[in-house]
Parts: C-alpha cells; sequence; structure tokens
C-alpha cells in the first residue's frame, strides 16, 4: 500500500511541469534564457518526448536515486537534498523528542489529577498549544529569546563539526515545532490513561500495594503510551511540513527552506524532487510507526486491519 | 419508517433557558468562542465604520511606531495603521477560509458518498487518492498546488479545499457506511426508491451534522493556513492586507519594530482558539458521542 502511494505521488510530480499554464522551460527560465538554455533543459526533462516516457523517465530515474540536475546551480538535485536534508530531520526528531519529553509527562500528571486544577490548567495550556500555529510560536520566541534577551542567534543553522554552536542554533527552532505536540501529546496521554487506570489490573496492582509512582508511570502508562506511538509517523510528518515555516524564520538551511525558494525561483526540478523526498520520508515514518505499533500492542496482529 | 433513523438527533432549542446559545455561555470555553465569533462578526460587518484609518493609507513619516494614542497599535512599515489593517483583515480571512471549508465539505461528501455508498472498485479508487493526497504533510501538498496555480487569494482557497477534502471524505464514507445498513434504508429500497432518493433524503441528512461540526472546527485551520502560506509570500499578495501578509511585511521589519508581528500573532492565537473553543463546546453539546474523537 505504502509503496503504490509511492509511486502514484512520483507519477504527480513528474506531471508537474504539465499541469503548469503556459510553457515550462520559458517559466522555469524567464525572461533570462537563450534557445540554447532551452534546447538543453527540454532534452534534460525529455519533454520533447511523450508524455508516458517522460513519466517513466523520472520515476525509473527516481527509483535509482536520481532526482535530475538543477539547471540554476548545475548541481544534482539529490545532493542539494542531500545538503539540506539532515538539517531538517534533526530539526524534527528534536521536536518530536521534546514533545514526548515534555508531553507524556504532562499527560500522565493531568490524569492522575484528573479534573483537578492542575488537569485544568494543563487542559487549557494543551489546546492554547495545539491551536497556536508553529509560525506563531517561532516569531514569539525569535522576538523574545533572539531580540530582546539575546540568549540564542536569531538566524543560520551552525555546522555539525561544532556541536555546541549547532544546538544553539537548534534550541529555539526545535521548540518552536514542539509546541503544539506537546499540548497534542499531553492530551492523548491524559485521555488514554484515564482509560487504563480504570482496567482491572491497576486495581489489582493497588491491592498488592504497589507504590502509586510505580502504577502510573511502570504499570498504566506502558499501556497508555500506545496510541501516542500510532501518531508518531504522522507527527514527524507534520512536524517536517512545520518545519518549513520555522526554516523560514530562523533562516535555517533545510528541505523547507529548499521547496519555498525554488517555488520563487519557478524551479519544478529541485522542487519536485524535495517534495517526493519529504513525501517519501513521511510514508516512510507511517510505515515504521504502524509496525512499532503493532510490535507494542500484540493484541492488534490478530484483528483485521481497519479499512 | 423515520421513526428508526439512526441518529437519535439530540434535542435543539434555540430560545428559551435550555436554548443552544444559552447551553453554550454557560461553559466558559463556549461563552469565550462565542464572543470571539460574534465580535469577528461585528468587525466583518462594520470594518469601515470601526476601524480609525483607511487600512491602505500611507504616512511615511510616521512609519513603524509603537502603540499610542492616535495608532492604537502603531504602524507598519510605511506608516499604515495596523490596528485597521487587522481589522479589514477580517474580511479577507472569512473570504479564504469559508469557500476553503465549504469547498472541502462539499467535495469530500462527494467523494464520501461515492465511496461509501456505490463501494467496490470506486472506493477502492478513492481510498487510493485519499491516501496519496494525505501522504504530504498538509503543508508541503499546500505549497506544491500553490507552485502550480500561482499565489493568490483564490488559489489558497482551493488549495485548501483540496487539502481539507480527504479529512471530510473519509468521515462522511465511515458514516454512509453505518447508515446505509440500517433497515430504513432497505425498506425504502424495497419500496423503489432510486438511489438518487436514497442518497439524498435518506442518507445525507443523517450524515450531516457531524461534517459540520467538523467545519467548525476546520475554519480555524484554514485562517492559520492562509497566514502560514502568505507569511511565506506564497499566498495572498500585498497589499491585501490578509493576517499573512501582515505578518509576512511585520516580520521583514521585526528588528525595528516588534510589534506588527506580535499584534497579528495575537490576533491569530486568539481567533484559532475562540474558534476551536466554539467548536469543541458545540460538539460535545450537539454530538457526544464524537466527544474526544476529532482532535
Amino acid at each position: 500500500m505504502a509503496f503504490l502511494v509511492a509511486l502514484l505521488l512520483a507519477v504527480f510530480l513528474a506531471l508537474i511541469v504539465h499541469v503548469v499554464p503556459g510553457d515550462p522551460v520559458t517559466a522555469i527560465l524567464g525572461e533570462r534564457t537563450t534557445p540554447e538554455l532551452i534546447r538543453t533543459v527540454r532534452d534534460q526533462m525529455d519533454l520533447d518526448k511523450p508524455v508516458t516516457t517522460q513519466v517513466a523517465g523520472f520515476v525509473g530515474h527516481a527509483l535509482r536515486g536520481d532526482l535530475g540536475r538543477d539547471f540554476i546551480s548545475n548541481e544534482p538535485v539529490t545532493s542539494l537534498i542531500g545538503n539540506a536534508l539532515p538539517h531538517t530531520v534533526v530539526l524534527a526528531v528534536s521536536g518530536l523528542l521534546l514533545a514526548i519529553v515534555i508531553g507524556v509527562p504532562l499527560g500522565v500528571l493531568a490524569a492522575t489529577r484528573a479534573n483537578g486544577i492542575v488537569d485544568r490548567v494543563t487542559g487549557i495550556v494543551s489546546i492554547s498549544l495545539i491551536t497556536m500555529p508553529a509560525y506563531v510560536s517561532g516569531l514569539y520566541l525569535l522576538l523574545l529569546f533572539s531580540l530582546t534577551f539575546k540568549l540564542f542567534p536569531a538566524v543560520g543553522t551552525g555546522s555539525f563539526s561544532d556541536p555546541l554552536d549547532y544546538v544553539r542554533h537548534l534550541a529555539l527552532p526545535a521548540v518552536a515545532l514542539s509546541l503544539g505536540w506537546i499540548g497534542y501529546f499531553a492530551r492523548l496521554v491524559r485521555a488514554s490513561m484515564l482509560e487504563v487506570l480504570n482496567a482491572n489490573y491497576i486495581r489489582t496492582a493497588y491491592a498488592f500495594g504497589v507504590r502509586e509512582r510505580v502504577i502510573f508511570y511502570k504499570h498504566a502508562l506502558k499501556n497508555a503510551i500506545i496510541p501516542t506511538v500510532a501518531v508518531l509517523g504522522v507527527g514527524l510528518g507534520e512536524l517536517m511540513g512545520g518545519a518549513v515555516f520555522v526554516e523560514a524564520i530562523f533562516s535555517r538551511v533545510g528541505l523547507g527552506t529548499l521547496i519555498v525558494d525554488s517555488i520563487e525561483l519557478r524551479n519544478y526540478t529541485v522542487l519536485r524532487g524535495a517534495v517526493l523526498t519529504v513525501a517519501l520520508l513521511f510514508v516512510l515514518a507511517n510505515l515504521l510507526a504502524d509496525l512499532s505499533y503493532r510490535f507494542l500492542d500484540p493484541r492488534i496482529r490478530v484483528e483485521e486491519p481497519a479499512v | 419508517m423515520e421513526a428508526t433513523a439512526v441518529a437519535t438527533k439530540p434535542v435543539v432549542r434555540l430560545v428559551g433557558r435550555e436554548s443552544l446559545i444559552v447551553r453554550l455561555i454557560r461553559t466558559p470555553s463556549g461563552l469565550f468562542g462565542l464572543l470571539v465569533l460574534v465580535g469577528l462578526l461585528v468587525l466583518v460587518a462594520f470594518a469601515p465604520w470601526i476601524a480609525p484609518y483607511d487600512p491602505a493609507q500611507q504616512d511615511i513619516v510616521n512609519r513603524l511606531q509603537g502603540p499610542s494614542t492616535s495608532h492604537l497599535l502603531g504602524t507598519d512599515h510605511i506608516g499604515r495603521d495596523l490596528l485597521s489593517r487587522l481589522i479589514f483583515g477580517v474580511r479577507i480571512e472569512l473570504r479564504v477560509a469559508v469557500p476553503a471549508t465549504l469547498g472541502a465539505l462539499g467535495l469530500g461528501l462527494l467523494l464520501g458518498l461515492a465511496a461509501g455508498y456505490l463501494g467496490g472498485w470506486i472506493d477502492n479508487a478513492v481510498i487510493v487518492v485519499m491516501d496519496a493526497i494525505q501522504a504530504f504533510p498538509a503543508v508541503i501538498l499546500a505549497l506544491t498546488i500553490l507552485a502550480l496555480l500561482g499565489p493568490s487569494l483564490r488559489n489558497v482557497a482551493i488549495v485548501l479545499a483540496v487539502a481539507f477534502a480527504p479529512g471530510y471524505a473519509r468521515v462522511a464514507r465511515a458514516l454512509v457506511f453505518t447508515v446505509k445498513q440500517n433497515p430504513h434504508i432497505e425498506a425504502e429500497r424495497s419500496l423503489g426508491a432510486s438511489n438518487r432518493r436514497i442518497v439524498l433524503a435518506h442518507i445525507l441528512p443523517n450524515i450531516l451534522p457531524p461534517l459540520l461540526t467538523l467545519v467548525a472546527m476546520n475554519l480555524p485551520s484554514a485562517i492559520g493556513a492562509e497566514a502560514g502560506l502568505s507569511f511565506l509570500g506564497l499566498g495572498v499578495q500585498p497589499p491585501t492586507p490578509s493576517w499573512g501578509v501582515i505578518l509576512s511585511e511585520g516580520f521583514e521589519y521585526v528588528r525595528d519594530a516588534p510589534w506588527p508581528v506580535l499584534w497579528t500573532g495575537l490576533t491569530l492565537v486568539v481567533t484559532t482558539l475562540g474558534f476551536t473553543f466554539l467548536g469543541e463546546a458545540l460538539r460535545d453539546l450537539l454530538d457526544p458521542r464524537l466527544a474526544g474523537k476529532l482532535d
């Protein structure tokens, strides 16, 4: 299924140039074109061949890891993506980790004090965080921590060779990305914790005099965490989407910036390569989450997959 | 036959002590949401009378000012009054969000009905297309389609309709499956009713209410998405005072004056929060079975 979806995506992306009104080549090259350049581009994009050949060509090349060559920088699209991708993945993964590390305990806390003051406050905070768009939290963090109190750098990515500096550059963007998911995880974990805490085995644990902390974090959370794992895949994908804004705000190198820039330059070769990469990662993340979900909850294996 | 209709509809009264509005106001979040909604509607209707300035009127001498008595929220980079721009912006937001959500509802309903009612290969085809659309993170999907169509207000609405449609299609399809198996549909069919009549007169009315709750929840997402896309410069174009445009222009001068970014962000947060609270409160009142399921 995942494979079919990926294939469909690739075909759609191969057709992108034909959906654009007007001649794609002039759209890409704009005013500064020469007949010679036009010929190179037409040739490279197989535009003079039948559409089916073009689609087959793009999909075939993509399967072999070749996404074509960027006409503006004359670099292979794969190497452009290769430069950008690690930064976006690090950003999305650290955002997700932050969300788990903060959101899950928050949810447990709320569930164990259900309907108390702590629960209500976390409830309101969670909804506020969920509804707050990533770019608003990003901009506010930038205003507060980079421009007002100059604690963190406002622009740039840093480099992997200087880990400390890289983390300083990463801190605000990662927090901006994670806020919404902190709220989401908190609510999700709260709901499933409440369900689990009613189970018989929890009552048994109480009867045996197991300490409450051990019950909550060891016995109950183990089952309550399963729905959270199920959304991790979607979470990672959405975080990569949110990364577009955060990368723009903090001028980070990344897939998001690559996509936005290539749209502005009408650089369709780079655009479709980058979008295909994001989509493939999204499909992959969902697949992994699905598999780990089945691993964590063996009951699911027996059931028919929900249509 | 109607007596066996599936969804035992909750009684909705519009006046009196137990009316919907009164029950909404009784919950703090419902009250807040309702206030935001009424406030926005007032702004939409009376923008020219409420806004202290013309949103396009420039005053280059007084550019990038902080809040003052003459400009309550300050001015932007060419001296336009921020408050007036934000007030007129509400109209732009609705011009994007309402067609986008209704378009998504229509498209999703069509696909969901076709898949759920007809089943078979049509169902499979719809599922695959929906999966493919949802295989993109929503933002990336919107960006890609916008790249093809070009940035404009109308195109943002179209893109958002496409991006939101799978959500409606899935819910509609699932609801159709449940409703289809009810005895009153079978009875209707044995009486010789056409497919058209069954779908329009029996299935549609039963699946519409839960979908309308989804509409209420989608409106803030559409506003947030418009602002985000326009913030990247790929949505509504300046000088139209959409909130995303104000945010984007403010961001360029954020080092000189934080006010445009600060106020627009706050407006967005209050608006989306208000709609979300309202949507949740409505859902809990209208359809308690769905509580907690659509988050």
